[in-house]
């Protein structure tokens, strides 16, 4: 049977694995001729900085030398840069004129470096850094001295940087972003970089948008848009590249940023494979090796007859390939909604580690400074490895993972005394050790109290509570629930059971039949278990002001100076001139010093005197006016857009639709405040993705959000649910605030709670059982008819007085002269 | 009448305190909090926390303590001392209840007025 022909334009990394592949699969099936743009033999592009830094030779980082095409019976024309496909007559031809037919065509055009537009790009002095001519070029220029300016701070920017500075140039790195490799790291490690990089002599400079290349015919500068101008013999742009499709286009095949491929590798035209930097597959295009190599594999295989050979992207790995900097990244490690990180910081020996987890199966990881583990990483990443049994070590790495019995305290008692434990307030575990043995703690509330380590946002309490068991021992016994405070040693999913199930319905019942250790509790426990009993028995539960926080206690929010806030509702964020006016009456009369917009769409009268509040809600109540909660753990705000009343992209009536759930749901308490919004259409200018719950109106209906965030922490919401009509969206956000007023620990935002119970359980509950929906709807409902009651006109009318008035005025102290 | 000899002053109703609450005696050296624990005990101090000045008449008043609330500092009502791992000290003023009247010490609320240190 005579050979096919197989014609390769491009003589890259790519397209030599493809061939070695398919030598391997089908050695005689092809006749293979190959077209180079440049005057050379596949060399390992990847080694172009250990060549430019002079640790390597290009003789050492040739793949296939001349000896192997001829072994392979493969024609290679050199320097022939392919000018034309014609796909009816199937033939390639070349600059030179040379014309070769083809029954099967690669092209593997690779990729162009992008060239900034800016003044002076054309500057002799100015190169890119992609081949083997730019590496020499950079040598020859480098051999003069003088000073190099390299325009961005990526891989290829900092390996050439580093290059340029071994080969003795002083060296400046301009970077657009905020932090270097931002593809690639994290903003904390790209801090640890750059101060790397800065430590071997590189400057660097971040946000640097360059404005011109200076010089006449010559480089002589860069001058950046803020006016800072480096001078520089040799200028270096690694911006980034662009697949080279401009050949594939012109053959007509279908071509978006690169040439577009099926799974199969195959282009618009059966006949041509597209591989490497060139091709798009599944919306991608690819830069690093691994992907372009897993293409390779798909094109040797169709070539050798299996049809069922696919590519699909694959996690990839980086490293940065400059000699004293470690630094491993792989996978996805952006932040997500669904995802959770485990960081460990190691200052003092400049260590960062990263990992990302969704669902206990790592897709992630950043690390510098220590990169040994990064393959055992990465290839739990691509396996897709369940990773729960070793979660408590795996940032350790894999020397912790002994058998199936790794011991956690193992892994802590190596961490050094300079290992960072609380992220929050900067407390390293040799602060928590010898605050412990100092002062002779023996709770994690003292070592809470002393370091404060796990004080703020608690996630790191485990790692905590293994630092006092190694002080401590085994006296040390870590609680497997975390206490409410330090009144009981149930914790807050404890105590709301036993609520329930004891029928306990009034704080001194709880705390007789549990047992608190305190005679009443302390200002931790007791708001916690006065809203518990508001929220488990509705009109039955006399609410205890003297257990609510001040700013509930008397509606209104206590300021640094004593003084307080008043904000009444705006139903929806609507207001009107009567409103207005009434609250510019009450601004004057009580000469309150500040007003203010708020972000809930109302108006924030600051620094009222207690002793005034009474009469300033009065005022404000004659208008209709109620009270806002701006202070309470309970429904806030209703934030919406114009939707359909005005707006020409509405798709419902959001502002209507955020009053109704407004008026429905005002006076409610929950575990801590709840804010919304509802938002005309997906622009979303009520930003209702943020809130506790927010709904998005379509033109199908209303799609509804829950446990998003924008406060200490900022998370996007997810979506539970979809409802077609108003009715609906009132009652599944009704269901979904009552299940959260049930399940919730006291503080504990919508957020944490969907996180803590899983989204799948509300999304069970809420939305995949209409029975239970309709149940915590009702129980709802019930409680709403004990809430709606506006605590300003209760005051107005003479409700807790004492609390607005002084008990006794002395004109006291006479006898102090 | 020397330094030493109190000099009671008649400043409400103990009644008029509620239990686990505070109520203000304004005076010219500044507003006095005035606590009536959860077992019926009362005590003074001056209604500023040693940390950041906030107004402790307006925590929440547990055992013989009260957690400021501005920033959860806990100070003791029997002597104006920070709890916990927190330092600082309000001054207290004596207090005696004769026939449920609250009667406080004009001599120290008169050394309120003088600069401390």
């Amino acid at each position: 049977m005579a050979k096919q022909k197989l014609v390769v334009v491009g003589n890259g990394m790519a397209p030599g694995r493809a061939l070695e592949k398919l030598f391997e699969l089908a050695p005689d099936a092809y006749e293979v001729t190959i077209f180079n743009a440049e005057p050379r033999v596949n060399y390992d592009r990847i080694m172009l900085s250990p060549v430019l830094s002079g640790e390597k030779t290009y003789e050492q980082i040739v793949i296939h030398g001349d000896g192997w095409y001829i072994e392979k019976g493969i024609t290679l024309y050199k320097g022939h840069k392919v000018t034309e496909i014609n796909r009816s007559a199937r033939t390639v031809t070349s600059e030179h004129g040379e014309t070769v037919s083809y029954d099967r065509l690669i092209i593997a055009t690779g990729s162009n470096p992008v060239i900034l537009p800016v003044p002076g790009h054309q500057l002799s002095g100015v190169l890119t850094y992609r081949d083997l001519d730019d590496v020499h070029a950079m040598m020859l220029a480098a051999k003069a001295g003088g000073r190099a300016v390299v325009i961005g701070g990526g891989l290829l920017g900092l390996e050439a940087a580093a290059g340029l500075q071994a080969q003795g140039m002083e060296v400046v790195v301009l970077h657009l972003m905020p932090t270097l490799m931002e593809r690639q790291l994290d903003p904390a490690a790209g801090y640890l970089l750059q101060k790397a990089v800065e430590a071997r002599g590189i400057k660097v400079h971040c946000k640097a948008n360059t404005h011109e290349i200076t010089g006449t015919d010559r480089v002589t500068g860069v001058r950046l848009d803020d006016g800072t101008i480096y001078p520089a013999d040799l200028v270096v742009m690694a911006v980034g590249i662009r697949p080279n499709a401009a050949l594939a286009k012109a053959a007509g095949l279908e071509v978006n940023r690169g040439i577009l491929v099926n799974p199969d590798m195959r282009t618009s035209d059966p006949a041509i494979f597209a591989l490497g930097e060139c091709a798009e597959a599944s919306g991608q295009v690819f830069g690093l090796v691994a992907p372009l190599y897993d293409m390779a594999g798909v094109v040797a295989k169709q070539l050798a007859g299996d049809a069922s050979a696919a590519f699909s992207p694959q996690a990839t790995a980086t490293k940065l390939k400059v000699t004293g900097i470690d630094l491993y990244s792989a996978g996805d490690f952006a932040d997500a909604k669904d995802r959770e990180e485990i960081v460990l910081r190691d200052p003092t020996r400049g260590v960062y580690k990263r990992l990302v987890l969704k669902d206990n199966i790592l897709i992630g990881a950043v690390l510098y400074g220590d990169t040994g583990d990064g393959p055992w990483f990465f290839d739990m990443i691509r396996r897709g490895t369940d990773i729960s049994e070793m979660r408590e070590t795996l940032i350790f790495g894999q020397g912790y993972q002994g058998g199936a019995l790794a011991d956690p305290m193992a892994a802590v008692a190596a961490l050094p005394d300079e290992a960072e434990i609380c992220g929050c307030n900067g407390v390293c575990k040799g602060k928590i050790t010898t605050t412990i043995a100092e002062l002779g703690l023996t709770s994690l509330d003292e070592v809470r109290a002393h370091t404060k380590a796990s004080a703020s946002c608690g996630s790191c309490t485990g790692l905590v509570e293994q630092v006092i068991r190694l002080s401590l021992g085994d006296s040390y016994n870590p609680a497997a629930v975390q206490p409410m405070c330090g009144c009981t040693d149930l914790g807050h999913d404890d105590v709301r059971r036993l609520i329930k199930a004891k029928e306990l319905k009034s704080i001194p019942a709880i705390m007789q039949e549990l047992g608190w250790k305190t005679s009443c509790g302390c200002a931790k426990c007791r708001p916690a278990l006065n809203y518990y009993l508001i929220c488990d028995w509705p009109g039955e539960y006399a609410d205890d002001s003297q257990s609510r926080y001040i700013n509930e206690r008397v509606h209104a929010n206590i300021q640094k100076d004593g003084t307080y806030s008043v904000v009444p509702r705006m139903w929806g964020g609507l207001t009107s001139a009567k409103e207005l006016r009434a609250i510019a009456d009450v601004v004057d009369k009580f000469a309150i010093p500040t007003v203010k917009v708020t972000g809930g769409q109302r108006i924030d009268l600051l620094g009222v005197k207690k002793e005034d509040l009474p009469a300033v809600w009065s005022d404000l109540n004659q208008a209709g006016m109620i009270s806002g909660a701006a202070y309470a753990k309970g429904l806030r705000t209703v934030k919406t857009c114009v939707g359909t009343d005005w707006c020409r992209f509405g798709t419902q009536d959001s502002t209507g639709l955020g009053v109704k759930i407004e008026k429905f749901m005002w006076g409610s308490w929950t575990p801590a405040k709840l804010k919304m919004a509802v938002s005309g259409c997906p622009r979303n200018c009520a930003e209702a993705t943020c809130k506790d719950i927010g709904v998005i109106c379509v033109d199908s209906g209303y799609e509804i959000h829950f446990a998003g965030a924008a406060g200490l922490d900022i998370h996007g919401t997810q979506v539970l649910g979809h409802a077609k009509t108003e009715d609906e969206t009132i009652e599944i956000i009704a269901a979904l605030t009552q299940l959260y007023r049930e399940q919730g620990r006291y503080l504990e935002r919508i957020y944490k709670w969907a996180k803590r119970v899983g989204t799948d359980s509300i999304k069970q509950a809420i939305i995949e059982d209409p029975a239970r929906r309709r149940m915590l709807f009702d129980r709802f409902v019930l409680s709403q008819r004990f809430a709606q009651i506006d605590p300003w006109a209760e005051r107005v009318a003479g409700k807790d007085a004492h609390e607005f008035a002084p008990i006794g005025t002395l004109s006291l102290p006479q006898a102090a002269e | 009448m020397n330094a030493m000899t109190a000099e009671w002053i008649d400043v409400g109703a103990e009644a008029d305190i509620p239990l686990r609450g505070a109520r203000v005696v304004r005076s010219l050296a500044g507003d006095i909090a005035v606590f009536r624990a959860a077992d019926g005990s009362v005590f003074a101090l001056r209604d500023r926390c040693p940390h950041k000045g906030g107004p402790l008449s307006q925590g929440i008043v547990h055992g013989h303590g009260v957690t400021c609330p501005l920033h959860n500092w806990v100070i003791s009502l029997e002597t104006g001392e920070a709890q916990g791992a927190d330092h600082g000290c309000t001054p207290r003023i004596p207090v005696q209840i004769t026939e449920g009247r609250v009667l406080l010490d004009a001599r120290a609320i008169a050394r309120l007025a003088v600069p401390h240190g």
